[in-house]
């Protein structure tokens, strides 16, 4: 059972990296730059959130849909004010940029709400009462007389993550700008020549993923409630690492790297070393990158000829 | 014939390069124009510019009676310019349906079917093949499938670049047998080509483009008869 414990959780954590890394592999795919600061758009949403439910009395739904409106205007205004004039700059102009913009997020979220940690609340607590009168707060289902746990807040993130991959497939499958999108992230100016703001495109790409990031951070925080303003740089670069894992740019493999490194990383721990968790990931992502460069589902990059 | 469109004056740059220099032109409705000239010449440039994905420094560009030099290039699509890009540049990891859509970007999504409809109806084959990735596409079925990706929007001008590129000589029959069915259906054309013998046999009109300037025009009669033309390329 205990394999299957991990296995859950795995798969739960793995969840989060993935809906995380579509935000890097999807601004990746367009416009072609690593946005560091994704991760600091988590914490943020987490923050957001936090306050709302836990200082402004909100319900859970209304607090995390906040949460999505502010980061995806976050991410839109960042992407506005930092990165769209650097869009002829050199990548790694861009990329300092994106560093900046993080330290930037992260000492702005300790100017405005301390270093102190804020306790998550966790929304999927039931109270319950038993039949002896005693009142207690569930937080998960039991299976097998109790040998295997599945908490709340894991079910949700699986289903939220696999109805998140399923609606993003619709939509750059399905729907005008998501097919423009695609059209950007193979050729810009062939793209243009079609009437397709570029510009806009990448401006709904950034808001999509910011958007994103701030489910991920309230999920996250269900899982790990101690909100701090360095919260986002640890699942964001792990996320990173899983874009890169399934090939950056590819939503697929945003999915399937996200899923593997949570359940890579759970295993590592519960069957190696805690300590040794993180090394072993960045391992495996070592290896298979040598083996296939482009990640397990990155598309060979055609060279113009 | 009323001017459809008119390059006045053009000067563009790459940096330090200047690539285009002092270039004049204009294409009336209904003509088909072609812009000849050897490798580097600036044929592209000119047409790029046209488009707005490079500026001028000078002059202007007047397309159906608007000023259209500070347009941004995803705009003009909406006054009734197409580009088919040098080398295609179709969407290769999109389906041919896909990249005909994408022509039809700027367009009412109730049009869509009509304009596939009619443009199944100009290339056959792409209707065969409307849910193949393009990446997989023949060359030859590439420049169908850019050509009727361009022809989406119901453009007043079609502007092609070097379609002739990399094709067999039977497929660059079948491309100009098409280019002259599209004139006579109403399109006014401009054409950029290396092949000067196929383009000056259809074009009404010609410039010579040599290193950034024009250095001869007339009709396309004319240039395919001068010393001059028949030199520099047509081989004699
Ligand atoms: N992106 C660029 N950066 C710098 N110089 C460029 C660039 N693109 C074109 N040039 C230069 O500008 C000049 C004109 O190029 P252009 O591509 O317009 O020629 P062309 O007539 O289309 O040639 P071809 O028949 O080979 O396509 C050339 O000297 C070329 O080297
Ligand atoms: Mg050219």
């Amino acid at each position: 059972m205990s394999f299957l414990n991990s296995l859950i959780s795995g798969i739960s954590l793995g969840s989060i990296y993935a809906i995380i890394a579509l935000g890097y592999t999807m601004v990746y795919g367009i416009a072609k730059m690593l946005n560091f600061a994704h991760g600091d758009v988590i914490m943020v949403g987490a923050y957001i959130c936090f306050f709302a439910t836990s200082r402004f009395g909100l319900p859970p739904l209304l607090g995390v849909l906040l949460a999505v409106i502010v980061c995806t205007v976050l991410g839109m205004t960042i992407e506005k004010l930092a990165y769209a004039p650097l869009r002829s700059a050199p990548s790694l102009a861009v990329l300092i940029t994106a560093i900046g913009v993080s330290y930037f997020l992260q000492n702005a979220a300790l100017l405005l709400w301390t270093p102190n940690p804020k306790v998550f609340p966790n929304f999927f607590a039931r109270t319950v009462l038993t039949p002896e009168g005693a009142v207690f707060e569930k937080t998960g289902v039991e299976l097998f007389g109790g040998a295997l746990r599945i908490s709340y807040v894991t079910l949700v993130t699986i289903l939220v993550n696999v109805v998140i991959m399923i609606a993003l497939t619709a939509f750059t499958g399905n729907t005008k700008m998501g097919k423009a999108m695609r059209a950007c992230s193979e050729d810009k100016d062939a793209a243009r020549l079609m009437g397709i703001s570029v510009n806009t495109t990448i401006s709904v790409t950034f808001a999509i993923g910011s958007g994103l990031a701030a489910i991920a951070g309230v999920l996250f925080m269900s899982a790990y409630p101690n909100l701090v303003p360095t919260t986002g740089s640890m699942p964001g670069i792990k996320a990173f690492t899983a874009a890169v894992f399934g090939g950056i740019g590819s939503i697929p493999g945003a999915f399937l790297g996200g899923l593997l490194l949570g359940v890579i990383e759970i295993f590592a721990k519960t069957y190696i070393s805690t300590q040794l968790s993180d090394a072993i990931v960045f391992a495996v992502l070592i290896i298979v990158l040598l083996v296939k460069p482009t990640g397990l589902l990155g598309r060979q990059i055609r060279e113009k000829v | 014939m009323a001017e459809l469109l008119n390059v006045n004056d053009i000067n563009v740059y790459y940096g330090a390069i200047h690539a285009i220099k002092g270039v004049s032109f204009h294409v009336d409705e209904g003509e088909i124009v072609t812009l000849i000239g050897a490798n580097g010449a600036g044929k592209s440039t000119t047409l790029h510019t046209i488009s707005g994905l490079l500026r001028s420094k000078t002059g202007s560009i007047t397309f159906d009676g608007k000023n259209i030099g500070n347009v941004q290039a995803h705009k003009l699509v909406e006054h009734g310019l197409a580009q088919v890009p040098e080398g295609r540049r179709i969407f290769l990891q999109m389906t041919v349906e896909e990249n005909l859509e994408m022509g039809a970007y700027t367009q009412p999504n109730a049009n869509t079917a009509a304009s596939l409809e009619r443009v199944y109806e100009q290339f056959p084959r792409l209707k065969e093949r409307q849910r193949q990735i393009a990446g997989t596409l023949s060359g030859g079925e590439q420049q169908m499938l850019a050509m009727g990706r361009a022809l989406m929007s119901k453009p007043k001008l079609l502007m092609l670049d070097e379609p002739s590129m990399g094709l067999a000589p039977i497929l660059v029959e079948q491309i100009f047998d098409i280019i002259q069915k599209l004139h006579k259906a109403g399109t006014t054309i401009l054409l950029v080509e290396q092949n000067a013998q196929m383009a000056l046999s259809v074009a009404d009109r010609a410039y010579v483009l040599e290193t950034g300037k024009i250095t001869l025009s007339g009709t396309g009669d004319e240039l395919i008869h001068s010393d001059e033309v028949r030199k520099a390329y047509l081989g004699g």
